[in-house]
């Protein structure tokens, strides 16, 4: 017993906030999507692909900025794909998501064979640096906990903010909003429902590229088959726990990042098998997703919108 | 005299209409997913000519592989029957309007209790322990699928993300058990073979093809009759097109749901009964290599109908036995599979996307 409370420090916050940032940025992605009514289950390749992309282009560009720009694109892209397939052409939400994660999950491993020779993992790569963040980084036990982090982590804090204000706080948010709950009114009210649509699908899947550039950039340095393991999914869970609020939202997320963190711990101490620690976020995204959602209401009835 | 000049393959058809209900397939039907599956190997053939293969010797050696000879076309079957369960059950949860995606976990779970059995038991006449490992798997299955079914109806959590994570769970707790109380001994994690009296014949020497896949096509016969002709199916389906119609009609579209849920997950069950008990002969840790998803691109592509599934299972049963064929010829990495899947699954998502490229090459449809 001695040891397990012996994982309960100050390091396990930290490494709280690290593993809820790629969640976090993911749900938040999640919430631009079904503002405007289209559910993202793509999420999960969208991470994935933006966590190769990123990797790949810091391998031959030598600087990780650039992987992480590269890593929004991506992101971006397969939004807009997305968006594409579900606005213009009013397929199925789910299919074309499903259709996203199968995608990312093959052409990531295809193209980490051609280009590393390798389905396993990439080769290392220059990852960004930690930074701390001077006065806050001298805080007891806060400072300790957020004061020194990879910059994406601090770009996680600052986009949940930004969103709220963005989304609760300004025009653009109440148009965003409004194409969601209502679009027939949002037509009538001279708002470009399409457009609106179109480029909030593609923040959704920037912010997912973001969440994937952290996990490779931010985290590991490398690119490995598979790397987001259900994060895509655990943070559609995150956003409809934060009942589809950027603050809410992101204390999901540290929820979750917490179980990510503790069941690495876990496994380092060695007392059970790696399986049924490794299944301890799954397990509590299902019960999270059963304890809550009941009250939880969606912004959107996620109907295709038809101009007449 | 209109009688008797009538064509004895006619009337076969029409007893089969009579059973069934529609299956014929209509070309017009099923030209948006013979152009998706073409649209597919095209972006896939530019995947292959940017990374530097030859798309032609790539295709070719997936063909040959796949139909080439015997041993091909017997593994093509055998890769193509988990399919058709893990198809069939996205399909049948689709018709009462919910997604199943975790088909894969329900395979594990359902081929891990068919083993399980299979060990257990020594001495069994096989007419009693084959059905009794089956039932095995797909109550399994169905117990997988129960979970998000009751959190979906009486708690209202999305089935997408339950079904996704109880997949994880399924992963990692058949991979606790077959490494751990069940490992065989040995360096490979997985569970002793199962008792002679529990395999599933095998049904083409020397391939691996079984007899599961007949299990396979007559679970396509019954759910397409239950679909079709049953008043359970006519209610499901009332669910799916219309749960509000069919609740005030008198249906309770909970309780369809669940019953929907809990069979899809029962036929992905006894889709990985059949796997262990006919294919590999015990449980082998990560023996599926995303049955699950081909499951889901293989209900779209054939079109959401039992007769489509089959013809659109042998398909990609082709991609996974000929894949294996084309890396070890031309060294494509495997995962261009996955690539086409997507891109198959990307294509069926969005019928009007096809119909603008027909528009847009002038053809009428």
């Amino acid at each position: 017993m001695v040891e397990l409370l012996d994982i309960i420090t100050v390091g396990l916050f930290a490494a709280s906030l690290r593993m809820a940032t790629p969640i976090a940025f993911a749900s938040l992605g999640g919430i631009f999507s079904e503002r405007v009514g289209i559910i993202n289950i793509g999420l999960e390749g969208m991470m994935l692909t933006s966590a190769f992309t990123g990797v790949a282009v810091t391998y031959f560009s030598g600087n990780p900025w650039l992987g992480v720009l590269a890593a929004v694109l991506a992101g971006g892209l397969l939004g807009l794909f997305h968006a594409l397939l579900t606005v213009k052409f009013v397929g199925n939400h789910i299919v074309s998501g499903t259709g996203i994660n199968i995608f990312a999950l093959g052409f990531t491993a295809y193209m980490s064979q051609v280009l590393w020779g390798s389905r396993g993992a990439s080769e290392s790569v220059q990852g960004l640096k930690v930074i701390s963040i001077p006065l806050l980084k001298d805080i007891p036990i806060i400072g300790q906990i957020i004061g020194t982090h990879t910059p994406l982590v601090y770009l996680m804090l600052i986009m949940t903010g930004l969103s709220y204000v963005v989304l609760f706080k300004t025009p653009i948010g109440l148009r965003i909003r409004a194409v969601g709950e209502h679009p027939a009114a949002a037509d009538t009210a001279g708002i470009d429902v399409f457009k609106t649509k179109y480029l909030c699908v593609m923040v959704s899947g920037m912010l997912a590229g973001l969440g994937g550039a952290f996990l490779s950039l931010g985290h590991l340095n490398l690119f490995a088959w598979g790397m987001t393991g259900g994060r895509g999914f655990i943070a559609m869970a995150a956003m409809i726990f934060g009942k589809w609020m950027p603050f809410g939202a992101f204390g999901a997320s540290f929820l979750f990042g917490f179980a990510d963190a503790l069941q690495m711990r876990l496994q380092a101490l060695g007392l059970l098998p790696p399986q049924i620690i490794l299944a301890i976020p799954y397990i509590l995204t299902v019960a999270v997703l059963a304890g809550v959602v009941r009250k939880a209401v969606p912004p959107s009835d996620y109907k295709p919108y038809i101009k007449e | 005299m209109a009688e008797k000049t009538r064509e004895p393959y006619l009337e076969i058809k029409e007893l089969l209409r009579r059973f069934f209900g529609r299956m014929e397939l209509e070309l017009r039907e099923i030209l948006p997913q013979i152009i998706a599956i073409l649209a597919a190997f095209l972006v896939g053939a530019i995947v292959l000519l940017v990374t530097g293969y030859s798309p032609l010797e790539a295709y070719g050696a997936l063909i040959r592989g796949a139909f080439g000879d015997v041993f091909g076309i017997g593994q093509t079957f055998t890769q193509a029957t988990p399919i058709i369960f893990t198809a069939l059950a996205f399909l049948f949860a689709f018709k009462s309007g919910l997604f199943n995606i975790g088909a894969e976990g329900q395979l594990l779970v359902g081929g891990f209790a068919a083993a399980l059995v299979g060990i257990s038991f020594d001495g069994l006449p096989s007419i009693v322990h084959i059905p009794m490992a089956l039932i095995a798997g797909a109550l399994a299955g169905g117990m997988w699928g129960f979970i998000p079914a009751i959190l979906k109806a009486k708690l209202g959590a999305h089935e997408v993300i339950t079904t996704m994570m109880l997949s994880y769970v399924a992963f990692y707790m058949t991979g606790y058990l077959v490494n751990y109380p069940y490992k065989a001994p040995g360096m490979v994690s997985q569970t002793p073979p199962i008792a002679p009296s529990a395999e599933l014949p095998r049904i083409l020497q020397p391939t691996q093809l079984s007899a599961s896949i007949l299990i396979a096509i007559v679970l396509a016969g019954l759910t397409q009759y239950t679909l079709q002709k049953t008043t359970f199916g006519y209610e499901v389906r009332a669910t799916g097109l219309n749960p509000g119609a069919a609740e005030s009609g008198g249906i309770s579209t909970k309780r369809e749901m669940i019953l929907a849920l809990v069979i899809s997950g029962a036929m992905a069950g006894l889709g990985g009964a059949g796997e262990v008990m006919g294919v590999h002969r015990r449980f082998i840790e990560g023996f599926s290599p995303g049955y699950g998803w081909d499951g889901l691109a293989v209900a779209l592509v054939g079109g959401l109908n039992p007769a489509g599934v089959l013809l659109a299972a042998v398909l990609f049963g082709a991609l996974r036995s000929g894949g294996m064929t084309m890396t070890r010829v031309t060294g494509v990495p495997l995962d261009i599979v996955y690539i086409l899947q997507a891109l198959v699954i990307l294509f069926v998502a969005a019928p009007m996307f096809i119909k603008y490229l027909l528009k847009k090459g002038g053809v009428k449809w």
